[in-house]
């Protein structure tokens, strides 16, 4: 009896559900404001797919063969970049990385000017960042290639809150009904913004907790005009965190406090931290979530960071298998 | 489309248990076989072909699933995408025999993803393919190891197997485009 790893009826279950075929409408990837509960459904089908593919030795797929896939990144960034660059790599594209603050941005050139000169090159994905708000649409109008959002100013970042939808639901099955808090410096976070559209999509309760001058301003005229009814405002991180299941902490930029937004970087501490003391008061199952990078000591105590209930270096893994199925569905079709 | 039905239930699980002996037969026993079954309906075929090597041989077989999506070689010029279902190999295939299990053998492109897909997984001593239904129309060399039923088809015809496990009843049917309907002979 050598081969007994597995039985069939423990590996696969009884019955199953027919094929199907992917609708997908999106040819970019802007924002989650016009994704519905279906399309962000599938995302996570094929995320899981490609989480398969990277439990693997050799984790590539030849699913991209031949495509060209370029980030071009006008704004410092990490783990997003080469989040997308590795994920293009397992899907077996070619992947160009262009630093845009050293190219010819420098030297004069438009951004419009820059990226034609990209499609030019043969691109059949632009993943781009940019600190303008907004950038990513203006080159949609001059573009054929598809253009992936990787952050816009503080406008949106929708790669980022898919896979924190993707973790979320790792953990914790179906979203509906889940109380998310995210706290932090709302104001200015592109993660945020997009988290609230994925977020109350997916059926959950988003608290916004932070300093009253760290929230947008009209912030309640847009939660009531886009009839947000799932979003609500707290100041205080007590007060927000009770009973929540998801809580996703914002990076604080430390020259917001020289911007004069914050009496004192002292004063955020001593009441915003994600203290093990604050985290009890949530459910004694939920998740602590960061885009990173973390401010240890500042927005989170260094024991929740690498606490048990921390998903944060989750949140980087599946980061990778989310956007090979983005790549997936964006370049998978013939280019229109 | 007018659909005939050219194998029903008994006949589908006669067929399949042949093929089970026969897999048996071809390996000298049942010690280092792993079914794959292809993505939808390969894999409860193969789940049924385990079943019956077990009961002959009295050791349990592990089976896995297949997608050959990230495989396909038409990717680039389809719109519409297929959703990537579920690969699970619950062992290691390296130095197995590995028999993949499809439903119905047609062009041959499905099988030669599925070969891919699979040396991505391991090296396995060999891959054997066993499907229901071979239609003929190749269009790639390869061939089966084990057929259920030879059916000749010519192309603007449609095969269709349903397996209960999915559709809810057992039969092969076959979709011809004009309004004659063939007897699967011809």
């Amino acid at each position: 009896m050598e081969v007994t790893d597995s039985t069939p009826s423990a590996a696969i279950p009884e019955t199953f559900p027919p094929p199907a075929i992917a609708v997908w409408r999106h040819r970019h990837i802007l924002d989650l404001d016009d994704f519905t509960r279906e399309d962000i459904e599938l995302v996570f089908e094929i995320a899981d797919a490609m989480t398969e593919v990277l439990t693997r030795d050799v984790k590539r797929v030849p699913t991209l063969r031949g495509k060209t896939i370029v980030t071009m990144f006008y704004e410092p960034s990490t783990r997003t970049r080469a989040s997308f660059e590795l994920a293009a790599k397992n899907l077996s594209a070619d992947t160009v990385s262009l630093d845009a603050s050293k190219s010819s941005v420098v030297k004069g050139e438009s951004l419009v000017d820059n990226l034609r000169t990209i499609q030019a090159l043969g691109a059949d994905v632009i993943v781009m960042r940019h600190s303008e708000s907004g950038a990513p649409y203006l080159a949609t109008q001059y573009l054929n290639s598809s253009i992936i959002n990787g952050g816009d100013g503080w406008h949106a970042h929708p790669t980022q809150a898919l896979l924190d939808l993707y973790t979320i639901r790792r953990h914790l099955g179906e979203l509906d009904g889940l109380k998310v808090v995210i706290v932090g410096d709302i104001m200015h976070s592109r993660v945020a913004r997009s988290n609230i559209w994925g977020m109350t999509t997916m059926g959950a309760e988003v608290t916004l907790c932070a300093p009253p001058t760290l929230l947008p301003r009209g912030l309640a005229d847009f939660i009531d005009c886009c009839q947000l009814t799932n979003v609500g405002v707290e100041s205080r991180i007590e007060s927000a965190l009770e009973g929540a299941d998801v809580i996703m902490l914002l990076r604080l930029q430390r020259e917001r406090q020289q911007s004069g937004l914050l009496p004192s970087l002292r004063e955020y501490i001593q009441r915003y931290q994600l203290t093990l003391e604050r985290l009890s008061l949530a459910k004694p199952y939920a998740l602590v979530l960061h885009p990173g990078p973390m401010n240890e000591g500042i927005e989170i105590g260094p024991e929740v960071a690498y606490g048990t209930q921390s998903v944060i270096e989750e949140q980087v893994a599946n980061g990778v298998a989310v956007r090979m199925a983005l790549l997936y569905l964006i370049a998978g079709g013939r280019n229109k | 489309m007018p659909e005939k039905v050219l194998i029903p239930p008994e006949d589908m699980e006669r067929a399949l248990v042949r093929v089970a002996h026969e897999i048996v037969e071809r390996n000298r026993g049942a010690e280092h076989i792993v079914l794959v079954g292809m993505q939808t309906r390969g894999v409860p075929l193969a789940k049924r072909l385990a079943g019956t090597i077990q009961s002959l041989e009295g050791i349990d077989i592990p089976v896995g699933s297949l997608d050959i999506g990230l495989y396909r070689d038409d990717l680039s010029s389809l719109d519409l995408k297929p959703v990537i279902q579920r690969t699970d190999v619950p062992t290691d295939i390296t130095g197995k025999q590995v028999v993949l299990v499809d439903d119905v053998f047609y062009t041959g492109r499905s099988i030669r993803a599925a070969m891919d897909a699979l040396m991505d997984l391991g090296r396995p001593e060999s891959i054997q393919l066993a499907v229901l239904i071979d239609r003929g129309h190749r269009e790639l060399p390869v061939r089966a190891d084990y057929v259920g039923k030879n059916i000749p088809t010519s192309r603007d015809e449609e095969v269709k197997v349903h397996v209960k496990e999915v559709d809810g009843e057992d039969k092969v049917t076959i979709l011809t485009p004009d309004g004659e309907v063939t007897d699967g002979s011809n």
